[in-house]
């Protein structure tokens, strides 16, 4: 009657039981998914060629943005007929003989800015309020609800307008260009979904059983929500940040483009189409190239961001 | 139900107070006065305090917002600071045109954006699915005036296709208006939508064939389409109504873009004009109407939805 | 002849971890009338069994890659699509496991049962609501008529697995497939359900095959009983024979995990230490032996077949080495043994130390056949 004694193996514990046969963490497991997927990865690359742009836009930049150069108003890019062109200035000139490379590089800074400053006043705002309100309920909830109802039921844009349009005549609108009353017009805006997002999360997350035992054991409110909560709430809070971060371009864009964002010379993509528009016809290159851009950014940002959407949640759709 | 939408339309009224009394302290705290704009030839000092007077600008401001919101009750949106007309009349004769051009687009998103949703969720991982995620992930994400700036170069400019500035005069729905200027800007308003549409539909598509009702509907023996149109489509629909009111509202601030891009005599492009201008009573009329336009299409959304799933108790 | 004749059915789920083999070679025939009970672990292939039947796999991942299921004379595996559809909800029926989730949320549950005996018995809208009033009365659906336009989230759980079987019955299909359908219920709705599943049946002359993981569900209610193991069948027999001499100590395990009311001794449960194996790569003998308390090193070599047994009806069957003629269990009163202490204590240890490192897990490393179930 004797039974074969074997060593424990990995194929032993395999036969008994099939969980063991991958072992990697989430964010291991998000990060394997996230490098696999190719749209996710060309856009990454974009983005940070289009960051290292903007950090070394001096050195790359041949022109200063602003600089115009009298002698001729509008050249075309290099691919023009050779008595519209300048070999000094790649990409042409604008109509009042500005360099468009250059333009388009130092505009890429302003997008920079404008993606990663309010998007990081939402994040710390919206994470913070949210959670505390998730966690907390009563009467703190009960205001982050009813605010969040009246910002939802309208768009954005609409209450954006309004904003821009009426402060941006103020000395505290023209400060810096116009971008600090931006950053916070945008984050005044925005910061609710995000609340609102991490306060279902919290919510849902506080009846789990590892809550409970973190209460039994005597952890206080402020350390269940920063060390068991936030970390579980994570995930999410970086998907709706990859995507609120092009959306706060394209805000941006839109209001300059409008001609209520940033106050020209500062150069941007928006302020580019907005002053080239006019004569968009005639002379369509000073808008074609910073809408190509705004294409390229807005398209790079949503493969990453639904790559890693797909990556961190694969449950979440849409 | 009719008490339930009586409940819902008495609830529209906070809200647009509350719309109304934000976008009055704001248009108010703006610097300056309309009527200090030109800097070379400024107006006599009497002039402008007459016309502050005629205008109600002396007043203080709780007494102009409570005049205000007086008017507002008797849909009396107060004068144009700019135009000789008052803003009644400005919306009268300009929102027909926006009117149009917005269910139009409306119209066009949901006509491409539902079919397209079902039969990319239904031929999952195809070409036709590629295709159809790639035209959404472009529509939702490249904004509608990159895109208009393409169109209007490609098919305006270059290849000279279609005309792309101005709407028609007195143009309607009627076969003699000058329908060809319409092509452009209803097909790159509805783009935005219509991509959001497309990829709602899909997913709640693919969410809905995954269910198993879907499966007990299979085991049925009814014919494939049967199971698709009478079991699948009915529930993924309510995720896509749900959608179709910020889908309005996002037509409504497009129109702001579309119709400065092309010329278009409608509201929103009046409205970003009297932006420029600090026409506050334009400002506010136009805010406040596109406002309680936003509540209705969603009040609307929210009474299709609960006809739409009878899981919803419009009683309670 | 048998009403439904299985031959060596193979049913696999194309992953992107491999190919797991969620049906392995099932064999078994049903004659008209007949009661079967199909038990066995979650995961174990029943369930994908009985879809294979009406050809409800979803394809991809899933597909039937061999053998042969003869209903009424014709290899449904051969038909067309159309003639498929002729067999489903009008020949063989079937009662889903979880009545919440498979009732349409959006159409009343008249629409619902109509839509069978609209499209199988060609009746019109008005004699089919008539039938439909007389199918939930008979369920026992109260006030059957003023319920026809209700829609299921306006039903109790109990109440929408008779909606269910009325919809089964509808159109007095020979067979009937239930996939556990107690599981989602309440344990005093179970056992109503259970009874009405039962007499109806009897009174229709169905065929029924009852799915469950649960032997206590089956005592009552079949005439035979299968047990499934890891895609295959390990054991066959009439259901007072399987519970009075079963011949294969997964059997003897699941019965052990009983608690019964009659028992003489007040004897503990226990609990078949372990999971299922994966079915990507089993086990390369008896998929049972990674588990098993009596395993010997054949049982690591060879699989065993599915034999008859020595000391039982001849149509008792069983897959194990050791209850084979000759074998080392042929003897062995499962009631009073508890098998070899020793391997016992070597399995529990290898159990415990697997999910210290399997806790880390996340749902993308869930075994396959658990998303799958999902999409089924």
């Amino acid at each position: 009657m004797a039974t074969i004694a074997r060593p424990l193996t990995q194929d032993r514990a395999a036969e008994l039981n099939v969980l063991v046969r991958k072992q990697r963490s989430l964010w291991q497991d998000a990060l394997y998914r996230l490098l696999r997927n190719k749209a996710a990865m060309v856009g990454l690359a974009i983005i940070i060629l289009v960051g290292l742009a903007a950090i070394f836009a001096p050195f790359i930049a041949p022109w200063d943005p602003i600089l115009q150069h009298p002698d001729r108003n509008t050249y075309d890019p290099f691919w023009g007929s050779p008595q519209y062109i300048d070999h000094r200035f790649i990409l042409g000139t604008d109509q009042l003989g500005r360099d468009i490379l250059s333009r388009l590089i130092y505009s890429a800074r302003v997008s920079m800015i404008i993606g990663f400053v309010p998007v990081t006043l939402i994040f710390v705002i919206g994470v913070s309020v949210g959670m505390v309100a998730g966690y907390a309920g009563g009467w703190t909830d009960q205001i982050l609800m009813r605010v969040t109802d009246i910002v939802y039921a309208f768009p954005d844009l609409l209450f954006l307008l309004i904003i821009m349009a009426t402060l941006r005549g103020t000395d505290v609108g023209k400060f810096g260009g116009g971008l600090p009353l931006m950053f916070v017009a945008i984050a005044i805006v925005n910061w609710v979904g995000m609340a609102r997002l991490m306060r279902g999360q919290v919510l849902s997350l506080k009846e789990k059983e590892f809550v409970e035992a973190a209460r039994c054991i005597g952890a206080t409110p402020s350390r269940i929500l920063i060390r068991h909560l936030f970390p579980n709430a994570l995930a999410p809070a970086i998907v709706a940040v990859s995507f609120a971060i092009p959306s706060a371009m394209l805000t941006e864009a839109t209001l300059s483009f409008l001609g209520i964002g940033v106050i020209p010379p500062t150069p941007t993509w928006g302020v580019m189409i907005n002053e080239g528009f006019a004569v968009f016809t005639t002379s369509p290159w000073p808008v074609v190239f910073p809408a190509l851009c705004i294409a390229v950014v807005m398209l790079s940002f949503t493969f990453l961001g639904d790559g890693l959407r797909d990556a961190l949640d694969p449950r979440m759709k849409i | 139900m009719l008490s339930y939408v009586i409940r819902r339309v008495l609830l529209m009224i906070p809200t647009l107070f509350f719309v109304a009394l934000i976008t009055f302290v704001l248009a108010h705290s703006a610097p300056g006065s309309p009527f200090d704009k030109n800097e070379n030839r400024p107006l006599p000092e009497k002039t402008i305090e007459r016309l502050n007077r005629l205008y109600g600008i002396d007043q203080p401001i709780q007494v102009q917002f409570a005049l205000y919101l007086n008017n507002l009750v008797h849909l009396d949106l107060g004068s144009s600071l700019v135009k000789d007309r008052t803003v009644a009349d400005i919306i009268g004769s300009e929102f027909p045109v926006s009117a149009q051009l917005g269910v139009q687009a409306l119209l066009l998103a949901l006509a491409v954006s539902l079919p397209l949703g079902v039969i990319s969720a239904l031929k999952q991982n195809t070409g036709v699915d590629y295709a159809s995620l790639l035209f959404a992930t472009i529509g939702t994400t490249i904004p509608s005036f990159v895109i208009a700036i393409f169109a209007i170069w490609i098919f305006g400019v270059y290849l000279n296709w279609v005309p792309f500035l101005g709407w028609g005069r007195g143009c309607g729905p009627l076969p003699s208006c000058d329908w060809k200027r319409m092509i452009l800007p209803t097909i790159i308003l509805s783009l935005g939508a219509m991509a959001f549409l497309t990829r709602i539909t899909r997913a709640s598509m693919l969410e809905a064939v995954r269910q198993d009702y879907v499966r007990t509907a299979r085991s049925k023996g009814l014919r494939e389409q049967v199971v698709i149109v009478g079991h699948v489509v009915k529930n993924a629909m309510i995720p896509v109504a749900t959608i179709v009111g910020p889908a309005t509202a996002g037509l409504i601030t497009g129109s702001f873009i579309i119709e400065t891009m092309f010329s278009i005599p409608g509201l929103g492009r009046d409205f970003v004009l009297s932006i420029n201008r600090r026409d506050y009573p334009l400002i506010m009329g136009v805010y406040m109407l596109y406002a309680t336009l936003i509540v209705i299409a969603n009040l609307t959304v929210d009474i299709v939805y609960a006809w739409l799933d009878p899981r919803i108790k419009l009683s309670k | 002849m048998a009403l439904l004749e299985v031959k060596d059915l193979h049913t696999n789920f194309f992953t992107r971890d491999g190919v797991v083999k969620a049906v392995d070679g099932v064999s078994f025939e049903l004659n008209a009338g007949e009661t079967l009970g199909l038990v066995g672990e979650s995961g174990c292939g029943k369930s994908v069994t009985a879809l294979s039947l009406m050809r409800l796999i979803p394809q991809p991942p899933g597909k039937i890659t061999q053998g042969q299921i003869v209903f009424d004379g014709t290899d449904v595996l051969q038909m067309d699509e159309d003639e498929v559809r002729g067999i489903r909800g009008n020949n063989i029926a079937m009662i889903f496991q979880d009545p919440m989730t498979s009732l349409n949320p959006v159409l009343t549950i008249s629409r619902q049962i109509s839509e069978a005996l609209e499209l199988h018995l060609k009746m019109d809208r008005s004699e089919a609501r008539k039938r439909t009033t007389e199918l939930l009365d008979l369920v026992g659906i109260p006030s059957a008529k003023k319920r026809l336009d209700d829609y299921p989230h306006q039903f109790s759980g109990g109440m929408r697995q008779r909606v269910m079987i009325a919809m089964a019955l509808s159109c007095n299909p020979k067979l009937i497939l239930a996939d556990e359908p107690t599981t989602a219920l309440d344990v005093t709705i179970q056992a109503q359900i259970l009874d009405l599943l039962k007499n109806l049946a009897q009174e229709f002359r169905t065929a029924f095959i009852l799915i469950t993981h649960d032997l206590g569900v089956v005592a009552g209610m079949t005439q035979r009983i299968h047990v499934m193991y890891a895609g295959r069948i390990v054991e066959k027999a009439d259901t007072g024979e399987l519970f009075a001499d079963p011949k294969m100590p997964y059997t003897w395990g699941l019965l052990r995990s009983i608690p019964r009311l009659d028992e003489r001794r007040k004897e503990r449960l226990v609990p078949i230490e372990g999971l299922p194996p994966d079915l990507i790569a089993p086990p390369p003998g008896c998929k049972f032996e990674p588990r098993c308390q009596y395993r010997r090193d054949i049982c690591r070599e060879k699989e065993p077949d599915l034999v008859a047994v020595p000391g039982a009806k001849p149509d008792h069957l069983a897959r194990c080495h050791g209850t084979q003629a000759g074998g080392w269990l042929v003897d062995t009163d499962w009631r009073r043994e508890i098998g070899d202490t020793r391997v016992l204590e070597e399995i529990k240890q290898e159990v415990a130390s697997v999910p210290a490192e399997a806790a880390k897990t996340t749902t993308a490393d869930l075994p396959p056949e658990l998303t799958q179930k999902e999409g089924i």
